[in-house]
């Protein structure tokens, strides 16, 4: 433990001592003590995100802390900083809806800001032992989240099989993290990749320990066929904890991808390369096909993420298809501007939910958004970019998204599989466009105003011009996942 | 040698038997006495293993207090046994199975070729006066401090979820304030009222 141990990992060390702080203050402020909570959580995301852009300027060296079990590279800053963006996106939007439910309590937000630290833990994880408790921390934080809302009979329900089913992801994983372990007689990622490489170890134990740590990540994913408690979450969650279940999280999902796959196991990518294959394959058939049965909103964005998600797959495998060199690194960025814009995305469409919702309303039913742009045609129009997006058209971002996974794939030789995902999206895209007809050539069945206060109208705004803007202008972002891939793979 | 090999295998059959028992017996508290009986045969396990920290704390802390308010618990709900285990028997079937396949398949990967006596050498005889417990608590506050930190914090929100999830103020129950108890005047509680006595 060195001052510069201290210094890499400023950011959650002033997270964890801030959640503590408000967790105390919270008790002391008197009335209206969940507006002050909001806004001290909303300044510590600021300062997180201040303490983290004074590493940005980091080049291409890694810096490892406490004695390897913290990293601190450009994935892990980059991923940091959209993590910030999301979880004070998430705060923003349901401040007004937790208010109008008798939600806004202290806990809340502490417990949002304890699950980002979870996330961060993982995110800037270098062994398997703080993979895994960044991974339970986080998601310990969602249970509660989910659970919050007491009251409702489908929140507990939703919150029960959110934990069952995410203890068992978790014993999965650590089984398969015990025999990689077990196998090379090391936690820290670099150090099992480095023994994977000498070719001394052997392979059907690192098999057999992948094939659980894969299972575990495909839970935490929600890819098929470990995608169930996807819809039943985001549909009985109350929808401000449905908007955080699903967005932040899938940032941290990516980067424990990313860590444990491309990371310790390069040597195995021609193992791990399979399953992916097959879970993306099932995910964009399952996915896209049941979201057309749905009737919930919520349902229904759930059923899309699991076909997004397959998208993610089809990146990270491309990335372990090659060994070394730009086609790797081109494949990783694509699959890490993919999370990025559909976290971006999936905050947009929650968004919209949580403004048409009010006490005592959920705007849930997919007929609640018919003719909604003759009540309200900003936001219908921003619905409609998110839709667009969503599915894959121009010139928003979600179009931009797509194409690049899609070159990756085709430059590795899979071009059967990239014909395959874009039949998949067009069969997705009618779910997606259904919601855009109602909204715009039915009639309106609900004329209830607007109760939604202007910070988050604002912000509404800003996200779906920013869906759009980085649909025309994408290099900005892209160039940025570029150089933060060439620093972790190499190549370019 | 023999004899370290005789106790393995007694210690690990008490101990696969017994956690079956936890999930098969009918009773609930035979359930959680069972669970002490593991933890006791795996912490033997673990004195084998020289790792005799570890095998103590677990005895003291899982068997002497969480086993023990667990059974406080298990004995204070009055748990309907008929209900939770509805359907019991018509998922035995499939998840023997299913289980009995996935055992036998891990059973062929992992054999002895892999994990085996042979593939994990005798650990070196430690020297006289080595403390595990010295050894444990000097990497547990400097090597892990960062991994035992996350854990303490695991912790932290675990209590504040259990706090939030179940601390609720009812308006049905008749709850007496001690503060406003001890602050009570007389004068609060009797009011004297003079009127004119009632004439005939």
């Amino acid at each position: 433990m060195t001052p510069a141990d201290f210094g890499a990992a400023s950011a959650e060390i002033f997270l964890l001592c801030a959640g503590s702080l408000i967790l105390i203050v919270d008790l002391l402020l008197g009335d209206r003590r969940g507006q002050k909570t909001y806004a001290l959580s909303l300044l510590t995301v600021a300062l997180c995100a201040v303490l983290s852009l004074a590493h940005l300027p980091l080049g291409d060296t890694a810096q490892l802390a406490f004695s390897g079990l913290f990293i601190g590279d450009s994935l892990s800053i980059a991923l940091k900083l959209a993590t910030y963006v999301a979880v004070a996106v998430c705060m923003v939007y349901s401040r007004a809806y937790l208010q109008a439910r008798g939600l806004m309590q202290g806990e809340y937000f502490v417990l949002m800001l304890f699950g980002m630290l979870g996330m961060m833990v993982q995110i800037s994880a270098n062994s398997f032992l703080t993979v895994y408790l960044g991974l339970e921390l986080m998601s310990l934080c969602l249970y509660a989240l989910v659970a919050l809302n007491r009251d409702s009979a489908r929140s507990t329900e939703a919150a029960m099989k959110y934990f069952v089913l995410g203890a068992l992801a978790s014993g999965l994983l650590l089984y398969g993290m015990s025999m990689l372990y077990g196998a090379t007689g090391t936690l820290e990622i670099d150090k099992v990749a480095a023994a994977i490489a000498t070719g001394d170890v052997d392979k059907t134990v690192l098999v057999f320990g992948l094939v659980f740590v894969v299972t575990g990540l495909a839970f935490k994913l929600g890819v098929v066929p470990f995608h169930m408690w996807v819809p039943d979450v985001y549909e009985g969650a109350a929808n401000a904890m449905t908007l955080l279940v699903g967005s932040a999280p899938k940032i941290a999902a990516f980067a424990m991808a990313m860590r444990l796959l491309a990371g310790s196991m390069p040597g195995l990518s021609d193992q791990w390369q399979q399953m992916l294959m097959l879970m993306a394959w099932a995910s964009l058939a399952v996915g896209n096909l049941a979201a057309i049965a749905q009737t919930n909103v919520k349902r229904m964005l759930a059923y899309s993420t699991i076909s997004q998600m397959g998208f993610v797959l089809l990146g990270l495998l491309a990335g372990g298809a090659v060994g070394g060199g730009c086609c790797e690194r081109d494949a990783y960025a694509a699959a890490m501007f993919y999370t990025l814009t559909y976290v971006l995305m999936s905050l947009g469409a929650f968004g919209i939910v949580l403004l048409l919702s009010r006490a005592g309303f959920e705007a849930e039913s997919l007929d609640d958004y018919k003719g909604l742009s003759r009540r309200h045609p900003w936001f219908a129009f921003l619905m409609l970019l998110m839709m667009f997006s969503l599915a894959g058209v121009p010139p928003t971002v979600g179009f931009y998204s797509k194409l690049s996974i899609l070159q990756a794939l085709v430059q590795v030789g899979h071009g059967a599989t990239a014909v395959y995902a874009m039949l998949m999206s067009v069969i997705g895209a009618f779910y997606y466009l259904r919601v855009v007809k109602l909204m715009y050539f039915d009639a309106p069945t609900d004329q209830a105003a607007l109760h939604a206060p202007l910070d988050m109208r604002v912000l509404l705004s800003v996200n779906g011009v920013a869906i759009l803007a980085l649909g025309v202008a994408p290099s900005s972002l892209m160039n940025w996942c570029m150089s933060v891939m060439t620093s972790l793979v190499g190549g370019g | 040698m023999i004899i370290e090999w005789l106790a393995f295998y007694a210690f690990s059959t008490v101990l696969v038997l017994s956690g079956l028992a936890v999930i098969l017996l009918r009773n609930p508290v035979h359930a959680a006495l069972s669970l002490v009986l593991a933890f006791f045969t795996a912490s033997a396990i673990w004195m084998m293993l020289h790792a005799e920290f570890l095998a103590i704390t677990l005895v003291l802390v899982y068997v002497g207090a969480v086993m023990v308010l667990f059974l406080f618990v298990v004995m204070m709900l009055d748990i309907n046994l008929d209900r939770l285990r509805e359907g019991f028997w018509a998922y035995l079937v499939p998840g023997l199975v299913v289980g009995g396949i996935m055992i036998a398949e891990m059973a062929m990967v992992v054999a002895r070729r892999y994990f085996g006596p042979a593939r994990l050498p005798h650990p070196a005889e430690a020297a006289a006066g080595y403390s595990n417990t010295k050894a444990l608590g000097q990497v547990l506050y400097t090597q892990y401090v960062y991994a035992f930190e996350i854990a303490a914090v695991l912790l932290l929100v675990a209590i504040v979820a259990a706090i939030a999830l179940t601390l609720r103020k009812r308006k049905d129950t008749r709850y007496v304030d001690p503060a406003d108890q001890v602050k009570v005047k007389s004068k609060d509680r009797v009011r004297l009222v003079t009127m004119a006595s009632e004439g005939e």
